[in-house]
């Protein structure tokens, strides 16, 4: 039988972890408030952008030549895979899911005998992802350094891939983050930015007119396009850290649960002990009297 | 109304303005221009100037720099990389920036740091230039 002594030791024990747990959902509450007040109000820029892209592109549709990063360049070998996850752990399956979407995508792509490249954003997917494929990682974006998101932050990771496609470095880029839709719900999505990808839902009918361009469409197309990207993955990061934030909130808060479950049963345990050790005593003096 | 434009201005952190008005005069690389209701569909890119909106006796006026205006039947988006109201650009403050990344400049020890301080510094410039303009 378990000593008292442990017993009150581990209650204890568990006690602290348990404030620690609620301090953490606390904070990731607070956290998630902000980052999803910042996530819905980039929504409304990238949604005009996507929509100005998409009646650009149907205009351009059927046209030879084109800007390379929305016509592709021709191939489809070199796949660069970019993997956004957080720097913190702790935070439930978040990572761990976004990881094995982004695992899945490449084994798939290695299978039909495509060229993988690996980018990641946050330590957390660069360390699991490094032990099956660190020959195939090229980059890694660190963000521990940022407290709050800017549209800079998303600049530099713009700057490195439109770079690295114009050295044909990679034919398609993917991204993978998580899409926010509540605390509890976090979509793994995976996103084409190159060649870019637009939804023609979203093209505004303009009632048989044409758009004028002003310069021309060309010189237009040429400008939006390396900023449509940058906002794309600027809104992602956006989500990813909102979805960080409530996968955090939720995965604490069953930790908090269970830590409190854990209490009870300990607590149950050692009065139980305590009964057996006082009657164990009272028998002791009652028989050692009757000795006598 | 139906006789009033819908204007609708954003910038990538938010959506600064989404309102009924008089007329937007929208500062395109090829000029500034006008635009009223029923406007034909343009997509232009902006250069940084002041963006006017006019809705009643006293235009509003807003600093803007980078992005694109698009005229469509539903109204016009600006899509600007940055603005702020003029009333509210603090000159004294962007001197001062100026001044930073004057020194950010001549103190970068390599490539990526110097093209990030240039970058900051063709910004703040664009942006004086156009207060030099209005003043």
């Amino acid at each position: 039988m378990a000593n008292l002594k442990d017993l009150r030791n581990r209650i204890t024990s568990v006690q602290s972890t348990q404030k620690i747990t609620k301090a953490m959902k606390m904070v990731a509450a607070s956290k998630l408030r902000r980052a999803q007040d910042a996530a819905e109000a980039a929504r409304p820029y990238a949604e005009r952008m996507e929509s100005v892209l998409a009646s650009l592109a149907s205009s351009m549709v059927g046209q030879v030549g084109g800007p390379k990063l929305l016509a592709g360049t021709g191939k489809d070998h070199v796949h660069l895979v970019v993997v956004a996850t957080s720097e913190r752990g702790l935070c439930g399956g978040f990572n761990t899911n976004i990881v094995k979407g982004a695992r899945l995508k490449i084994a798939q792509l290695i299978a039909e005998g495509k060229d993988v490249k690996i980018v990641t954003i946050g330590k957390k997917g660069a360390a699991s992802l490094r032990r099956n494929y660190s020959s195939r990682m090229v980059k890694h974006f660190d963000m521990s350094h940022v407290k709050r998101l800017s549209y800079g932050d998303a600049a530099s990771i713009t700057d490195y891939l439109l770079s690295a496609y114009d050295n044909g470095e990679f034919d398609v880029c993917t991204l993978f983050y998580a899409k926010f839709q509540s605390a509890l719900t976090q979509i793994v999505t995976a996103q084409q930015m190159i060649p870019a990808s637009y939804n023609a839902d979203n093209i505004v009918d303009l009632g048989g007119g044409a758009y004028d361009y002003e310069p021309d469409e060309t010189e237009i197309l040429e400008a939006l396009l390396p900023r449509n990207l940058g906002i794309q993955i600027f809104r992602s990061l956006l989500e990813n850290a909102a979805s960080e934030q409530g996968s955090r909130m939720t995965a604490m808060d069953s930790a908090t649960r269970n830590a409190g479950d854990m209490i009870d049963a300990l607590r149950t345990t050692y009065n139980r002990t305590r009964q057996a050790v006082i009657t164990n005593e009272l028998i002791e003096i009652i028989s050692g009297a009757e000795a006598l | 109304m139906a006789d009033k434009l819908h204007f609708e201005l954003v910038s990538p952190e938010r959506l600064l303005m989404s309102t009924d008005v008089d007329m937007v005069v929208v500062p395109g690389v090829e000029g500034d221009f006008g635009v009223l209701i029923n406007h034909a569909p343009v997509v232009s890119t902006l250069r940084t100037g002041i963006l006017e909106v006019h809705n009643g006796d006293t235009p509003e006026l807003l600093l803007v720099r980078g992005g694109f205006a698009e005229v469509n039947p539903e109204g016009l988006t600006v899509l600007a990389e940055e603005a702020m109201l003029l009333s509210d650009v603090d000159r004294p403050a962007l001197e001062a920036e100026l001044k930073n990344a004057n020194e950010d400049v001549a103190d970068a020890k390599d490539d990526v740091h110097l093209t990030e301080a240039n970058k900051t510094r063709d910004r703040l410039v664009e942006i004086l230039g156009v207060l030099d303009l209005v003043a």
